[in-house]
């Protein structure tokens, strides 16, 4: 694994090059186009507050922040994950000519949601103000639960971008995963309103404490408590250095399957 | 010869693709065909226990017929493909050139493409900056560096991938192939660029149908035949070996 990331770090100029025509290419070189992405999050925003607020009547204090607070972190995790698994083939004409380490595809397209999860904050911060929600100090740790995700949405990616090789449709079963998984996350109900039995398996997944640790300082105006953050850590390492040598293991067949 | 003084080393070096008798795409046909017992393979030597060894600065080509595994042995010593079986050493900066254009984003102009490939090639930005005037003068494309590659002609893509691979002064050059594109201007142009960067030291290996070009530019000539090797010696009298063996095949076609 240390060889590989060295050799990664040879290429970071490519790896620049290649998060910048990401982005171009999302965004379309248009104004028009960063606004579309602060959009997206926006009217979902309204379509669920309008929802869980006022039909089904969730009584959770300013939902519209509780819910955003988790959701962009989700959106970015479900984007940057889902992305990653079509970025080998995009870039199949090149892997077949030229030698080039291919986790840099991966790490790119994670980057570039990065990024992206950093621009959608200006919306937040937009509704924050619109439903006088306080801001607080603790919202400068929030580059820490920004790092952790993207190193738990790498190991994830890392795993599955060979598997969308070998097989066209890991695509479609991993967005009907995506789908499950995002209700399995607390993000539009709060942990609280579980009963236990359900509460012990929600805490089982990882996604759970990195949308918490993201979560409190915008919401609650608080750190994140040590319990979460050790979670969160330990699940954002631990995925990385498992999805690295999956990666690593398969990245030999890349070349001739895409 | 001392490991050392060698450019390139392949030991034994085979590729076998597995390729299932009929393509299974997804993950649904392949769990129920795997089920079924019914999924098979046949598979397919690319290269068959290839040994080459290739001393630094010098200039190897590989001759055979369409099909006889030289871009296999390419991609094999450009590291895109890591062989199935036997060893590969490759010592110093690979640049290849197995597809001209390969790795241009033809969305973007000349100019970024210039930055993308030498980033490509593991090159940084301001490395390529101090290169950038030579490489566009080399490419004769002038003010058409800042249009979009995607409106460029063949010749203009295979003007700017060449100046691009051999300006960044590689340890080895690999060329499959990409000269026969250009006009005999451009073809010579390219032929003299490449005997002055192997004048300074680069070890080069030409893939090329063209016996001549073959003849002028490589003193050792491998010739392969459906994955092995037929013939390794100097130049002239592989490729006469060669050009003998294909004649009558070529005059009983015609």
């Amino acid at each position: 694994m240390l060889d590989s990331l060295r050799e990664v770090m040879r290429y970071r100029s490519l790896l620049r090059d290649l998060v910048a025509r990401d982005l171009k290419v999302r965004y379309k070189r248009s104004a028009l186009g960063i606004l579309w992405t602060m959009l997206n999050p926006l009217l979902l925003m309204v379509i669920f507050t309008i929802v869980f607020a006022h039909i089904l009547r969730v009584t959770v204090e300013h939902f519209t922040v509780y819910f955003l607070s988790a959701f962009v972190l989700w959106n970015f995790f479900a984007q940057a994950t889902s992305w990653s698994t079509g970025c080998l083939l995009g870039y199949a004409p090149l892997i077949k000519k030229i030698y080039v380490p291919k986790s840099i595809f991966v790490i790119a397209t994670v980057l570039a949601g990065t990024v992206n999860l950093i621009i959608s904050l200006v919306p937040l911060v937009i509704i924050m103000l619109c439903v006088g929600h306080p801001f607080s100090l603790a919202m400068a740790f929030l580059p820490v639960p920004i790092l952790l995700a993207t190193l738990f949405s790498l190991g994830l990616s890392l795993a599955l971008a060979p598997l969308c090789v070998m097989f066209a449709d890991t695509v479609q079963i991993y967005g009907v995963i995506l789908t499950a998984w995002m209700y399995l996350t607390p993000i539009i109900y709060p942990l609280s309103a579980l009963p236990d039995h359900y509460r012990r398996l929600i805490l089982l997944n990882p996604m759970t404490h990195l949308v918490e640790a993201f979560r409190t300082p915008i919401y609650q105006g608080a750190l994140p408590s040590s319990h979460v953050m050790i979670t969160a850590t330990v699940a954002a390492i631990g995925t990385l250095v498992i999805g690295w040598a999956i990666f690593d293991r398969y990245s030999d067949r890349i070349a001739y399957l895409v | 010869m001392p490991a050392s003084t060698l450019a390139i080393e392949l030991r034994d070096v085979s590729v076998r693709y597995r390729v299932p008798r009929e393509r299974i795409p997804t993950f649904k046909e392949f769990a129920i065909k795997w089920l079924r017992g019914s999924v098979v393979y046949h598979e397919l030597d690319a290269l068959a226990q290839v040994s080459v060894r290739i001393p630094r600065g010098a200039s190897l080509g590989i001759i055979g017929r369409n099909g006889a595994g030289k871009t296999t042995l390419m991609k094999v010593i450009a590291r895109v493909l890591r062989p199935t079986g036997g060893d590969v050493t490759v010592n110093g900066h690979v640049a290849p050139l197995l597809e001209l254009g390969a790795g241009f984003d033809t969305e973007l102009s000349g100019r970024e493409n210039v930055f993308l490939n030498g980033a490509i090639l593991g090159r940084s930005r301001r490395e390529m900056q101090r290169r950038f005037e030579r490489i566009v003068a080399f490419s004769e494309l002038g003010d058409f560096i800042d249009a979009p590659v995607r409106t460029y002609s063949t010749g203009m893509v295979a003007r700017l991938g060449f100046a691009i691979a051999t300006d960044v002064e590689p340890d080895i050059l690999l060329v499959d192939e990409v000269l026969s594109v250009g006009d005999i201007e451009f073809q010579r142009k390219c032929t003299e660029r490449i005997e002055s960067i192997m004048r300074r030291g680069t070890t080069l290996v030409l893939v090329s149908h063209s016996p001549e070009s073959i003849l002028q530019l490589c003193e050792h000539v491998v010739w392969l035949n459906e994955g092995r090797v037929v013939a390794d010696g100097p130049a002239r009298q592989v490729v006469d070996a060669f050009v003998s063996r294909s004649a009558p095949v070529a005059a009983a076609a015609s």
